[in-house]
């Protein structure tokens, strides 16, 4: 059972996504396109609420249900490998219109080609790891 | 019940979609998708090849019931609350739709572009196939996708995810601008 708020976070996730059109390959057309405000106030409007909600969290010293502080793990710091990794993913979020998490969302709307697109992703991710250590990072 | 048949607005999600990164928070996890993709190449047996996939996967077991949950999500709307009509972008972005020859149809993505028979034409592959590979590979490059950089990342005001939102707008906008014309026009 402790999982059981895992699978009710993310289907609460598939269907906020599913109903504001996130995982819409015309919508992310849209947003690289500057022709609607939706995109940018979706991921605006949640990180200036995130923003808001973990300075809140950090300042009052909230604790998680296990009663441990909670604290967020910084990025290693690099320029090259989130410029570089960031572009790479960005070309290929343009093309596909989906995101990892839209991936597994539109599969579960029943558009069952975009596995294709899900396997070339884990794969992406295999040769990632297989070439890692030769790339800048 | 119309409120779960329409669109909802950005206001709506944006904020619930917080509210979801505040609540993993609280579980004691950080939101972040693109890493359930490494766990399951080790699943797979990747961690045989490659030093990258030797890790407790299962300690990430959270975050596969999470996406489970999200792919539900989506059956659920799919089959309870779909919304009949096609997305409703604006008009600027219709033409230009048009302008590429693709069709602008009810339903969530382009299906005239995204199906199987088109798998094996060129564009079919690109978008499809290429795409995917890109998306996969750069987010395990970058450390993170959208959930991980662009929202956890950004509410943390974290530089690293800052340098990695500018790298997804300059890919993406490159794809949008630049080959998506050489494509289909």
């Amino acid at each position: 059972m402790k999982y059981a708020k895992f699978l009710l976070v993310g289907i609460f996730f598939g269907v906020v996504l599913t109903k504001s059109e996130a995982v819409s390959w015309y919508r992310i057309f849209e947003m690289f396109q500057f022709q609607s405000f939706h995109m940018y106030g979706i991921l605006g409007s949640a990180v200036v609420i995130g923003a808001l909600a973990i300075k809140m969290i950090k300042g009052l010293q909230i604790k998680d249900i296990s009663g441990s502080p909670i604290s967020i793990t910084p990025k290693a710091k690099s320029i090259t490998r989130y410029l570089l990794g960031g572009t790479i993913f960005g070309l290929g979020w343009a093309l596909t219109g989906a995101c990892p998490g839209p991936l597994y969302i539109l599969i579960g709307n029943g558009l069952w080609i975009v596995t294709v697109v899900l396997l070339s992703a884990i794969i992406g991710t295999f040769v990632y790891g297989l070439v890692k250590n030769k790339l800048p990072h | 019940m119309d409120w779960l048949i329409q669109p909802w607005p950005w206001y709506v999600a944006g904020p619930l979609i917080a509210l979801i990164m505040i609540t993993l928070l609280w579980f004691g996890k950080s939101f972040g998708v693109s890493s359930t993709m490494r766990s399951l190449c080790t699943i797979g047996g990747a961690g045989n090849v490659a030093e990258f996939f030797k890790f407790d996967w299962k300690a990430q077991r959270w975050n596969l019931i999470f996406i489970a949950g999200a792919f539900i999500g989506g059956f659920l709307v799919n089959q309870f609350f779909p919304d009949p009509n096609p997305v409703a972008v604006s008009e600027a972005t219709v033409q230009e739709l048009n302008n590429l020859g693709i069709a602008h149809e009810p339903g969530l993505i382009p299906t005239s572009l995204f199906n199987w028979s088109n798998l094996l034409t060129v564009p079919g592959f690109i978008v499809m196939i290429v795409g995917g590979f890109l998306v996969g590979f750069g987010a395990r490059y970058a450390g993170g996708c959208t959930s991980g950089h662009a929202i956890s990342g950004l509410s943390n005001l974290q530089t690293p995810s800052l340098l990695a939102v500018v790298g997804f707008f300059i890919g993406g906008l490159f794809t949008t601008h630049v080959i998506l014309p050489w494509l289909f026009k």
